[in-house]
């Protein structure tokens, strides 16, 4: 009684576990359960069970209602699909004159206008790259197709890739100084000597689009959440889910409606881009200080220059975070975008890696991440820079970077000019290094990876059939053999006992929402992988936190390990991975942690620096070591930190579990990846999708309601 | 007055006429071409844009899913598919086929097979006895030369993703009463399949795959499990019983519904373009053999093929 009362958590949890045992053993595995690996779309079988709801009808294997829950859901996709096929192709169809076959033409409303939106977006798109790289898109946009065929020399010519990258060197000067500038000109010249200067510009095109559509989308939406308060309950739920669905599940529903090309890779991008900048932008607003509002209000500002003068730049630290968001998902983004026909770097990695040369494929990532790296730091350099308010300054002072600019620009054209006479037989180097012309270590890095494979082969083989067999497969079989009732009655429990009935409700419905889907067997594969490769990440990424974080130059080093790790594309580790452990699970799951170990460490290197000095001091002072420091004071009071740093980490390795979907999987990520070709893609994408989603945000809610109930616990916040 | 109006109508149906008998001409509008990610394809898109091209015909490539593009070919994002592989592909072609808005532009000469298949170095080393004949696949011994550690003992074999034909090999596995001593693994990609045939090269080791030809292991020694033939109506989808092997598959063509109109020429030139295995073969070898860049590859091969493809455009 005594131990119940003090610890009543504790055995409020063994309560829960006990009951969740009892009923794993009391419901037996039915006789006729397997696990389905196709969907039964060919074959009619005659165990299945069928019922019509809406007019559509749904096949599915019935089991004991214990056991597994019947599909009731199953009409969903297909009634999404059909909703989507209806819009695009049958809604208010009208007619269009049709200018090339010179007759009208019934095209439905919808699809009219998105191909009316995207059109624009290619504009912008086009215009950026042809003023990069040349071509007529632009001046056709402004005369017609007829016109430039006629009149060739107006196409545009492109920049020469030295002034560009003397551009960008000089740019970073101006905002923060010699170490930028210096980053900035060795990451151009690197593109451009490594052959991948074309494809390069092709995604910083389509990104210099997306990026600040999704900033000016991500404020604006904030700012009228932060001002009406339905607004802001209208769109938590869709960004909670946003920021948990899976990038790969909004490709089908995206293509549905806006086709394939770079516009769709814009939007996309901007789907996935927009939520954190939302929460950001809402996060910053609601911590401006009341006493800076009034003291606005006070010297007569008008609601405009509230939020201009006032609001905006005191949440200037948010906001910013939210800038180096979009940056870097865009950039995440620039692969899997390349799916549905964004061209550049993206689409030649996916080329390279289709022919197994890891080398080339490695090249075009790391220009991903040294791009995403330097735009990110330009614009927080801009966003950071502080008005020079000290005149006295001659006309030289003044406008140094401009006349610098200018010069480069007449050296760039004088040299690129002269190129064409150096090189009259091959490529004028000096104006653009064309494609994979350049120099390239890719030799290097594949004859690098054969060396891995020849020595370490026979112990990664041992090691990985003793971790399939040990571990993987048993673990995999647990959780399938789960009764459905038992993981709800866990899922709710937990609820209930970390956040009251509130929490219990919030996540049962969303566990009830995956167990009525058709898929519950599916999610629980997902689960399985994303439970291992959570808990491996979150080691791995404490460990190397704490240790980091002991000395200043290994926590910055770290952390650019961190933002180089987060952009850079995962499918090229992918292959070799593929290489050395098989089609295997251990393949996905070494990826996942690859990519989940990020947030791991990052979050807590940031919960132990945030430790306040003062405390530290104390701590001295009363004579600890550094280990009991570490553990009675450090620790608990990061913890909270780092269990956002988890939640992080579950999102990080849903993702990737999804996209282990390349290498070969059952979970819902396959069906993911099938549903591109599906009949009711579109439908079954996003319901998918949506189950990631959920899992993710059950697992957010618990652990959200659990640091809330800590933080007020430790007197932090 | 009513002289006025048909005054009038007789001018706009004579003006409307006469740009009907203008535009008998090909359209300037680009024609988009979609490349994927397998180096035949690519090459070959770059070498049709290079036909289209001679012909004054302006012409913009985009980067597509091989899947998804049919449905964006229907709703005319896209103009053409040049590789239309039926048993890959022929369930989304048809799907966008019945919804209206793609046409069937005829076959290639070249036919293709898709089936499970072993490198020949498993025959080499004497891992399967019998092969290429399915039967040998019945014996214990082959099938224990092939087992991986997720395969609970029994031999695996490596099918392509589940989007490209669903459930087939594994029901023709058991149809063939192979469920016991065999296993079929689902890769996620084609890249998955390729990692797979350099890793147990390099291991040494037995693998059967998933393959097709015209493909760039052709020449690399690769050699298809001969299954019992197909016929009509034998699998499953068809309420055939599943014991038969792959068709000989057609290599399509397919194009928007407006293209014949826009790009009446360039439509006939379309038609009328076959190329063989061999031509085929020879346009992904520039690139996977002789490590050209796609771009190069079309370029030398319309250089050196000038006879082939000017056939087409007459």
């Amino acid at each position: 009684m005594e131990l119940i009362r003090k610890y009543p958590k504790l055995f409020q949890w063994l309560f829960l576990l006990s009951v969740f045992f009892t009923l794993c053993f009391a419901i037996d595995v039915p006789e006729t359960y397997k696990f389905i690996r196709g969907q039964a779309e060919f074959v009619k079988d005659p165990n299945q069970s069928t019922y019509i709801f809406l007019g559509k009808e749904v096949r599915y294997f019935a089991f004991d209602n214990f056991w597994r829950l019947p599909p009731l859901l199953g009409w969903l996709p297909i009634w999404i699909n059909d909703g989507l096929f209806f819009l695009l192709n049958e809604w208010m169809p009208m007619e269009f004159w049709n200018e090339d076959t010179q007759e009208f033409k019934t095209r439905p409303l919808v699809l009219q206008i998105t191909r009316n939106i995207t059109a624009f977006m290619t504009f912008l798109i086009e215009f950026i790259r042809e003023i990069l790289l040349g071509g007529v898109e632009t001046i056709v946009a402004f005369s017609s197709w007829d016109w430039i065929d006629k009149n060739p020399w107006a196409e545009l010519p492109g920049l020469p890739w030295t002034i560009v990258a003397a551009g960008a060197t000089i740019l970073s000067y101006k905002l923060s100084g010699k170490g930028l500038a210096l980053f900035a000109g060795f990451t151009m010249v690197y593109i451009s000597i490594f052959g991948q200067w074309k494809p390069s510009m092709q995604t910083l095109s389509f990104i210099l689009v997306a990026a600040p559509l999704s900033f000016i989308f991500g404020l604006s939406l904030g700012i009228m959440a932060y001002k009406s308060k339905r607004v802001e309950k209208a769109l938590y739920p869709i960004l909670l889910v946003m920021q948990t669905m899976p990038q790969y599940a909004v490709l089908v529903p995206a293509m549905v409606l806006f086709g394939i090309g770079d516009h769709a890779a814009v939007i996309i991008t901007m789907v996935v881009a927009i939520p954190p900048m939302i929460l950001l932008t809402i996060l910053g607003l609601r911590a401006v200080p009341p006493e800076v509002i009034e003291a606005g209000k006070m010297s007569g500002c008008n609601n405009w220059q509230l939020l201009f003068k006032v609001l905006i730049p005191t949440a200037r630290r948010d906001i910013l975070i939210g800038v180096n968001q979009v940056i870097m998902v865009c950039f995440s983004m620039a692969v899997i975008a390349a799916f549905i026909g964004a061209k550049g770097l993206g689409w030649n990695l996916l080329l390279a890696l289709n022919q197994l040369n890891i080398g080339l494929a490695l090249e075009a990532g790391l220009c991903i991440s040294l791009i995403a790296i330097l735009l990110d730091k330009m614009s927080l350099a801009w966003a950071n820079k502080q008005e020079d308010y000290f005149g006295n300054l001659t006309f030289f002072q003044r406008h140094k970077n401009f006349i610098f600019f200018v010069g480069a620009v007449i050296l760039g054209l004088i040299l690129a000019y002269s190129g064409s006479f150096i090189f009259k037989d091959t490529f004028n180097y000096l104006f653009e290094i064309p494609h994979n012309k350049g120099i390239s270590t890719a030799g290097f890095w594949n004859k690098g990876v054969d060396w891995i494979f020849d020595t370490f082969f026979v112990y990664i083989k041992a090691f990985n059939t003793w971790l399939i067999t040990e571990v993987l497969q048993p673990m995999r079989g647990l959780y399938l053999r789960m009764p459905a009732v038992a993981t709800l009655v866990l899922v709710i429990g937990a609820g209930y006992i970390i956040g009251g009935i509130r929490s219990a409700i919030v996540v049962g419905s969303l566990a009830l929402f995956i167990a009525f889907s058709p898929w519950w067997d599916r999610a629980l594969v997902t689960a399985y992988m994303a439970t291992f490769g959570v808990i491996a990440s979150m080691i791995i990424g404490v460990t190397v936190g704490t240790i980091c974080v002991q000395n200043k130059i290994t926590t910055n080093f770290m952390l650019g390990i961190c933002d180089i790790f987060q952009t850079f594309p995962s499918f090229v580790y992918l292959i070799p991975v593929m290489m050395l452990f098989g089609i295997t699970d251990t393949s996905v799951l070494i990826a996942v942690i690859v990519y989940a170990t990020i947030p791991a460490t990052r979050y807590t290197i940031e919960g132990l620096r945030g430790v306040p000095v003062a405390l530290h001091d104390a701590a001295t002072m009363s004579g600890v070591t550094k280990f009991q420091r570490l553990t009675k004071i450090e620790f608990p009071l990061a913890f909270p930190h780092m269990m956002l740093g988890l939640n992080q980490t579950i999102v990080f390795a849903l993702f990737m579990v999804i996209i282990g979907a390349f290498i070969g999987t059952e979970d819902l990520g396959q069906y993911i990846l099938k549903a591109l070709s599906d009949k009711q893609g579109g439908g079954k994408g996003l319901t998918l999708g949506i189950c990631v989603a959920f899992i993710g945000l059950i697992f957010d809610n618990l652990i959200r309601t659990w640091v809330d109930k800590r933080k007020k616990h430790l007197g932090i916040d | 007055m009513r002289k006025l109006i048909s005054l009038i109508s007789a001018v706009l149906i004579s003006a409307v006429s006469f740009v009907g008998i203008a535009n008998s001409a090909d359209s300037k509008k680009p024609i988009v071409i979609p490349t994927h990610n397998w180096s035949s394809q690519v090459v070959m898109a770059y070498v049709i844009g290079g036909i289209f091209e001679s012909m004054g015909n302006n012409v913009k490539y985009v980067p597509a899913d091989s899947q998804a593009v049919y449905e964006s070919i229907r709703i005319g994002d896209v103009t053409i598919s040049h590789e239309v592989w039926e048993s890959a592909f022929g369930k989304s072609f048809t799907t966008a086929l019945d919804k209206g808005g793609l046409l069937d532009w005829g076959d290639h000469e070249a036919r293709t097979l898709e089936d499970m298949g072993y490198p020949n170095w498993v025959v080499d080393k004497g891992l399967c006895p019998g092969l290429p004949d399915w039967t040998a696949l019945k014996s214990p011994d082959c099938a224990k030369n092939f087992v991986t550690p997720d395969s609970n003992g029994k031999g695996r074999m490596l099918e392509g993703p589940q989007t490209w034909h669903g459930d087939l090999i594994p029901q023709r596995i058991d149809a063939l009463g192979l469920g016991d001593l065999w296993w079929v693994k689902f890769a996620g990609s084609a890249d998955a399949l390729w990692a797979e045939l350099a890793a147990a090269k390099k291991e040494g080791r037995g693998t059967i795959i998933f393959n097709w030809t015209p493909n760039f292991t052709d020449g690399a020694g690769f050699t298809f499990i001969d299954f019992p033939p197909y016929t009509a109506g034998c699998r499953p989808e068809d309420g055939g019983d599943g014991k038969c092997g792959s068709p000989d598959g057609y290599l399509k063509k397919a194009v928007n519904a407006d293209f014949p109109k826009t790009h009446p020429k360039a439509a006939a030139m379309f038609k009328k373009l076959s190329f063989s295995t061999g031509q085929i073969g020879a346009m992904a070898a520039l690139v996977d053999v002789d490590k050209m860049t796609h771009e190069d590859a079309a370029k030398k091969w319309l250089a050196d093929n000038k006879k082939v493809w000017q056939a087409f455009t007459k």
